[in-house]
């Protein structure tokens, strides 16, 4: 459903994605781990174009889009195919939590507010949230805010939904939460691209694992194996370096 | 017996003068405030967005503009339209002459208030925009203009503040506000002292009740959030 080849990106003389082959089919969960600094989150964001790739292709329902040269309307195209759910939730905070879900079916969908406003509550009940829907941002904790994030995502009805270590801004009781919702969503067949540091999640709920290390694709593959044998020395450091934290 | 027959005459024109200075006060400062303001208030959030957005060449245009008007003494500014411009062919009433001015003049000083406003509203939630698929004009209409608004509250409560005792230098020019009325009373009265000391009294009434306003609003616009936790560090609790 969703195929990357080739992509490319650099900020100025540095380049921190090298040529990046991606392929998601419908319904994969596909976890994205890595080192900080490896680019993973860079590529995230160039697949919502919040990063401008400077060269490579882009698949997504079988429409086939060149990077570097994206017209403003084939992002916007793509963008009503996808969502984003930030590390740091970015809700915005002069709205509600249902006002936060329903702006963007209103003013960039042109629905009509009761219409946005149902499918605003189904999504907000889908994450848990539906008795916050009056509550401003500020007065929700991280992970309801997250969850809010996740309900705003899931109103417009994406195909994919892009997570950017969704839990990494939490305390860690509240991380709980949020992959609980993911991993619902997951149940459920939405398919999902997440950078995430959580190895739990990857190895449990994450049918697909890409490992990232220096702007490259160091490995991947099905969630499984990669766990139990991963071939590259530098994915064993890193995995061994994970669990000794998770102990 | 003098300092009798001083006191008396002195509290006889106080309260003679009072509303002969309070009335310009009504009729022309406090409109020629208010109008000036409200016109400031739209250029300072065209330029401010302007610079926010990037726009090619309009900002640099934005960036002259306020280099030029906050470089410049506002007298100056007043002369040169009311003075000046007839030579050009250009003559404008008192009154309209100093909103010109008083806008132009307050709006480069504005711009820069709202422009720090803009970028104090997280980056984070522009980018949430885009991918709800809002435009850029939506998002700052919707999102980012709100909240800059209220972080700018209270600094362009100031200006107002500031701009209402400003408007006493379009005397200069002939407008007859309160400043220049209360001149007209020392020239027939001959007591300064007296006469700019209750002028003083007047604009400071009129700025208690704007602080009052000020105050008032403030409550109004912390629905949500006020002073409280930003977006950004709600995780880090």
């Amino acid at each position: 459903m969703l195929r990357v080849r080739g992509l490319r990106k650099s900020f100025g003389s540095l380049e921190v994605l090298k040529n990046i082959d991606l392929d998601v089919n419908k319904g994969d969960v596909v976890a994205i781990l890595g080192p900080s600094g490896s680019g993973k989150t860079t590529f995230l964001r160039c697949l919502n174009f919040l990063e401008t790739a400077d060269a490579g292709s882009y698949t997504l329902d079988g429409k086939t889009y060149t990077l570097g040269r994206t017209s403003r309307k084939e992002i916007a195209e793509i963008r009503r195919k996808t969502a984003f759910v930030f590390q740091n939730f970015n809700l915005f905070s002069n709205m509600t939590a249902l006002q936060n879900v329903t702006e963007g079916l209103i003013t960039a969908r042109k629905m009509k507010r009761y219409q946005a406003e149902e499918i605003g509550r189904m999504a907000l009940d889908k994450v848990g949230m539906s008795e916050r829907a009056g509550y401003y941002p500020h007065q929700l904790s991280g992970g309801q805010q997250q969850r809010v994030a996740i309900a705003r995502a899931l109103a417009t009805n994406p195909e994919i939904i892009f997570f950017d270590e969704p839990t990494s801004a939490l305390d860690p009781e509240l991380t709980g939460e949020v992959l609980n919702v993911m991993r619902q969503l997951a149940g459920e067949g939405m398919t999902m691209l997440v950078v995430t540091h959580e190895i739990a999640f990857a190895r449990h709920v994450s049918n697909r694992v890409i490992f990232m290390d220096e702007g490259v694709v160091l490995e991947s593959g099905e969630s499984r194996g990669f766990f139990e044998a991963p071939g590259e020395k530098r994915v064993r450091e890193f995995l061994r370096a994970l669990e000794k934290r998770d102990v | 017996m003098l300092d009798n027959y001083l006191s008396e005459r002195w509290i006889n024109i106080f309260i003679d003068s009072f509303w002969k200075i309070l009335l310009p006060g009504l009729k022309l400062t406090v409109p020629l405030t208010a109008v000036s303001f409200s016109f400031a208030l739209v250029i300072a959030v065209v330029t401010a967005l302007i610079q926010f957005g990037n726009v090619r060449v309009l900002k640099q245009l934005a960036r002259f503009y306020v280099w030029v008007i906050r470089g410049t003494p506002i007298l100056v500014q007043l002369f040169v339209v009311f003075y000046g411009l007839p030579s050009l062919g250009i003559v404008l009433e008192p009154f309209p002459a100093a909103v010109i001015v008083f806008s132009i003049n307050e709006g480069a000083y504005a711009s820069e208030t709202v422009r720090a406003a803009l970028e104090s509203v997280p980056k984070g939630q522009i980018e949430a925009g885009y991918c709800v698929g809002m435009s850029w004009m939506q998002i700052m209409w919707r999102i980012v203009l709100p909240q800059a608004m209220r972080i700018a509250f209270p600094p362009l409560s100031n200006s107002l503040i500031g701009l209402l005792k400003e408007t006493s230098l379009a005397a200069n020019i002939t407008v007859a506000e309160m400043f220049m009325s209360t001149q007209r009373i020392v020239a027939r009265t001959y007591e300064p002292l007296l006469l700019y000391l209750e002028v003083g009294l007047i604009y400071l009434m009129f700025c208690t009740i704007l602080t009052a306003l000020q105050h008032m609003g403030e409550k109004r616009l912390q629905t949500y959030g006020g002073r409280k936790m930003r977006q950004g560090d709600a995780g880090h609790r």
